[in-house]
C-alpha cells in the first residue's frame, strides 16, 4: 500500500529498498547511515518479501557479499560512509569491471581520515573520478530529499540493470539524518527464481541451468587485446549514459545573470539563497545536477551565452568546481564556495560568497 | 598412432571428468591443482549437480580455475571468496556453493572473511590448496610456509622468531561452532584422491542439509615455487609438510577428532 510518512532519509530508503522488492543488503555500521542497516533488521524484511539482510564484518565483506549475489542476477546493494565507502573501492572497481549490477550507498560524512561524523560533500572527487583502482566510472545519483533517498533506490536499479554496471547514490548525514515527509510506492514482488532463470540466463551465475553454456563472473583478461576491447565496452556505457540518462533540474534559470551549481544538501541550501538573492534585486539561479556522472556540461555551456559568472558550492573546498570550469571551458568566471570539517554553509553565508567572488571582485 | 587410438573405450582406466574443459591447464607440469579441480568436478558430475552448483574462485594460481571448471563460477577478489560465496549461498539456500582458495588467499590477506563465514557457519563448502607458497606471485612466503623454508621472500629460511609460526588455519576454525567438518587431504596419489573425493562428497551433502560449512584442505606441492622437480617435491611435501600439517580428520559432523 503506498503511504505518506515522516521519515529520516537513511530509513526512507531502508524502506523504499524493500517495497522495491530488492533481493539484499549486505553492510557494516558506520555514522551517519547506520540507520539502514538498523532499520532494516527491525523491519525483518526476510518476512516480508524475502529479503535477506546481513551485518557483515567489514565494508570488504560487504562489497564482496554484494558482488557475489549480484552475480547470480540477484537486486542487491550495500551503504556506508565514506571510509567505509573507502574500504569498499577495491570490491566496486570489480563489479565495474566484471560488469555486475549493484547499487552502492555512501551517506558521506567529512574527511580525510576519520574527519568527522558531520556532513560533508568531500567524496565529490573519490565518486565521479573513479574511485577505485582502473579505467571506470560510476554513474553517481545525488538525493537532495528525503523523497529522493526513497525514490533513487529504483531509479538506481534500473540503470544497473540497464547498463549492466554498479550504481553510486551519493547523500550526505544531512539528507541521511534530517525528517521529512515522504511518499513510499506500494510494494514490488521480488523477482522469482524462474524470472531470474529468464531475464539473466545469458551471464547470472546461478548454476548451469538447461544445458547452456556455463556463466562467468571475471575482470580478467590476460590478453591485452581482450582487455582493451572489455575497457572500450565499459566506456560505450558511460558515453550512452551520458546521451540517454543524464538528470539535473534548473531553478529560476531562464533570466538568470548568476548561476549556482549545487547538488544534494548544497542545492537545498542554494535554494533559499536563491530567493534572498532575488530579493534583493540579484538575478540567481540554481543548476542542480541530479546526476554527478553524467555531469551537465552542455546546459552549463548553454547558461554561458547568458550569466556573468557561476558560484560551485559544495561542503568541501573545491572539487565539482573542476569540472565546472571544464565544463564552461573559461566562457565565464567560476568560483567555488563551500565550508567543510563538518560545517554546513547557511543561505546567507553563500549570498555573500556570490557578492563578493562574482559581483563586487 | 593418434591419441584417439591409445584412449579407446577397452584402453581406459582414468576418464577425465566431463567438467573439465578441453582448455589446457594454466598450471606448471606436475602442479597439484590441475588434479584437486578434477577431484572437485569429479564429485559434483557424480553427485548430479551442476545445474545448481556455483563455484567462486580465489587470486592465486587457480584465479583462472573457471577455464577449466564448466561450471557457473565468480572470479573473487583476493581473499574475499567466502564473503562472495556467503552471499550466493544466502540469497540462493538451495543451491550448492563452494570456494577454491589458495593459502595465500584465505590464510592471509583473506583470514577475516574465512573466519567469518566459518563462525556464521554459512552453508559453503571451502576447498583449501595449501601449499605453503604464494605460487602464483613467484613464491614468496606464506603464512603457511614452513619454518627455515627459503622464498623469495625469505631467502635464508622463514625465520620463525620474526614472522611466526606457520599458521594452521583450518585446526583455528575448526573449533568454531559454525564449521561442522575439517579435514585435510592431498591428491598426489591415487589413494589420496579417493579420500579426498569421499570428503569432499560428504561436505557438499552436509552443506544441502544445512549443516554448516565443511572445509576441505588439500596439502599440495608447487614445485616451481619450492623450486623443485615435480616428483622431488611430492616426496618433499610428504617428507616435510604432512609432518607439520596432518592429514585426515580434523572435526567430524560438529565434533572435534582427538589426536592423542
Ligand atoms: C589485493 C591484492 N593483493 C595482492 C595481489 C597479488 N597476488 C596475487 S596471487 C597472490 C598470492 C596467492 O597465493 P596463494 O593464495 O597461496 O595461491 P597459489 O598461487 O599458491 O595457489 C598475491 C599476493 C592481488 N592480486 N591482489
Ligand atoms: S606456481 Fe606452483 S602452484 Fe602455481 S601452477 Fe606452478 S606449481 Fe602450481
Ligand atoms: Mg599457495
Amino acid at each position: 500500500m503506498a503511504e505518506l510518512k515522516l521519515m529520516k532519509g537513511n530509513e526512507a530508503l531502508a524502506e523504499a529498498a524493500i517495497r522495491a522488492g530488492v533481493d539484499a543488503y549486505f553492510g557494516y555500521p558506520i555514522t551517519p547511515q547506520t540507520e539502514i542497516i538498523e532499520y532494516l533488521m527491525m523491519e525483518q524484511p526476510e518476512k516480508r518479501t524475502g529479503m535477506v539482510v546481513l551485518q557483515a564484518e567489514s565494508e570488504v565483506a560487504a562489497i564482496n557479499m554484494v558482488y557475489g549475489a549480484a552475480g547470480t542476477g540477484k537486486r542487491v546493494f550495500t551503504s556506508s560512509s565514506s571510509p567505509g565507502i573507502s574500504l569498499k573501492q577495491e570490491g566496486i572497481s570489480y563489479m565495474a569491471g566484471a560488469e555486475i549490477p549493484a547499487v552502492v550507498v555512501n551517506v558521506v560524512r567529512g574527511g580525510p581520515g576519520l574527519g568527522t561524523i558531520q556532513p560533508s560533500q568531500a567524496d565529490y572527487f573519490q565518486s565521479v573520478k573513479g574511485g577505485g583502482h582502473g579505467d571506470y566510472k560510476l554513474y553517481v545519483l545525488a538525493p537532495a530529499s528525503v523523497q529522493e533517498m526513497a525514490d533513487f533506490v529504483e531509479d538506481a536499479f534500473d540503470i544497473a540493470f540497464k547498463y549492466m554496471a554498479p550504481v553510486l547514490i551519493l547523500s550526505d548525514g544531512l539528507i541521511g539524518q534530517m525528517m521529512e515527509k515522504v511518499y513510499l510506492k506500494e510494494q514490488k514482488p521480488r523477482w522469482t527464481d524462474e524470472e531470474i532463470y529468464k531475464m539473466h540466463n545469458d551471464w547470472a551465475t546461478f548454476g548451469r541451468k538447461n544445458g547452456r553454456e556455463r556463466n562467468i563472473i571475471t575482470s580478467l583478461d590476460l590478453k591485452s587485446e581482450k582487455m582493451e576491447k572489455r575497457v572500450h565496452r565499459l566506456y560505450k556505457k558511460y558515453a550512452q549514459m551520458e546521451e540517454e540518462d543524464l538528470r539535473y533540474e534548473t531553478i529560476q534559470c531562464e533570466d538568470a545573470e548568476y548561476i549556482i551549481v549545487a547538488y544534494g544538501s548544497s542545492a537545498r541550501i542554494a535554494q533559499k539563497t536563491v530567493d534572498l538573492a532575488r530579493a534583493k534585486g540579484i538575478k540567481v539561479g540554481l543548476l542542480r545536477p541530479i546526476t554527478l556522472f553524467p555531469f551537465p556540461k552542455k546546459q552549463l555551456m548553454e547558461l554561458t551565452k547568458q550569466v556573468k559568472g557561476i558560484l560551485s558550492v559544495e561542503l568541501n573546498t573545491g572539487q565539482m568546481v573542476e569540472d565546472v570550469r571544464l565544463a564552461v571551458e573559461h566562457k565565464v568566471p567560476v568560483e567555488h564556495f563551500g565550508r567543510t570539517g563538518g560545517i554546513i554553509h547557511t543561505p546567507e553565508e553563500i549570498l555573500e560568497a556570490l557578492q563578493q567572488k562574482l559581483i563586487k571582485g | 598412432m593418434d591419441i584417439k587410438d591409445i584412449i579407446k573405450p577397452e584402453n581406459l582406466v582414468y576418464k577425465n571428468t566431463e567438467l573439465m574443459t578441453d582448455n589446457t591447464l594454466s598450471y606448471c607440469p606436475g602442479c597439484g591443482h590441475g588434479t584437486a579441480h578434477n577431484v572437485l568436478m569429479g564429485v559434483i558430475e557424480e553427485m548430479g549437480i551442476v545445474e545448481d552448483t556455483i563455484g567462486v574462485a580465489p587470486v592465486g594460481c587457480s584465479v583462472l580455475a573457471y577455464e577449466f571448471m564448466d561450471i557457473d563460477m565468480q572470479q573473487a577478489a583476493h581473499g574475499r571468496a567466502p564473503a562472495v560465496a556467503t552471499a550466493i549461498a544466502r540469497t540462493w539456500p538451495d543451491k550448492y556453493v563452494f570456494t577454491y582458495q589458495g593459502d595465500g588467499d584465505l590464510a592471509a590477506i583473506g583470514t577475516a572473511e574465512t573466519i567469518h563465514a566459518c563462525n556464521r557457519g554459512e552453508n559453503i563448502v571451502i576447498i583449501f590448496v595449501n601449499n605453503g607458497i604464494y605460487g602464483m606471485t613467484g613464491g614468496q612466503m606464506a603464512p603457511t610456509t614452513l619454518p627455515n623454508m627459503p622464498s623469495s621472500t625469505s631467502p635464508y629460511g622463514r625465520d620463525t622468531a620474526t614472522t611466526g609460526f606457520p599458521l594452521k588455519i583450518t585446526e583455528l576454525v575448526a573449533n568454531l561452532p559454525g564449521v561442522y567438518s575439517a579435514s585435510r587431504h592431498a591428491v598426489h596419489t591415487h589413494k589420496h584422491v579417493r579420500k579426498a573425493k569421499k570428503a569432499i562428497e560428504k561436505a557438499f551433502k552436509d552443506t544441502r542439509l544445512k549443516k554448516g560449512l565443511s572445509i576441505i584442505e588439500i596439502v599440495s606441492n608447487c614445485n616451481s615455487g619450492w623450486k623443485m622437480q615435480p616428483r622431488q617435491s611430492n616426496t618433499w611435501m610428504e617428507e616435510n609438510m604432512f609432518p607439520y600439517y596432518e592429514l585426515g580428520d580434523i572435526k567430524v559432523n560438529g565434533k572435534l577428532v582427538n589426536k592423542q
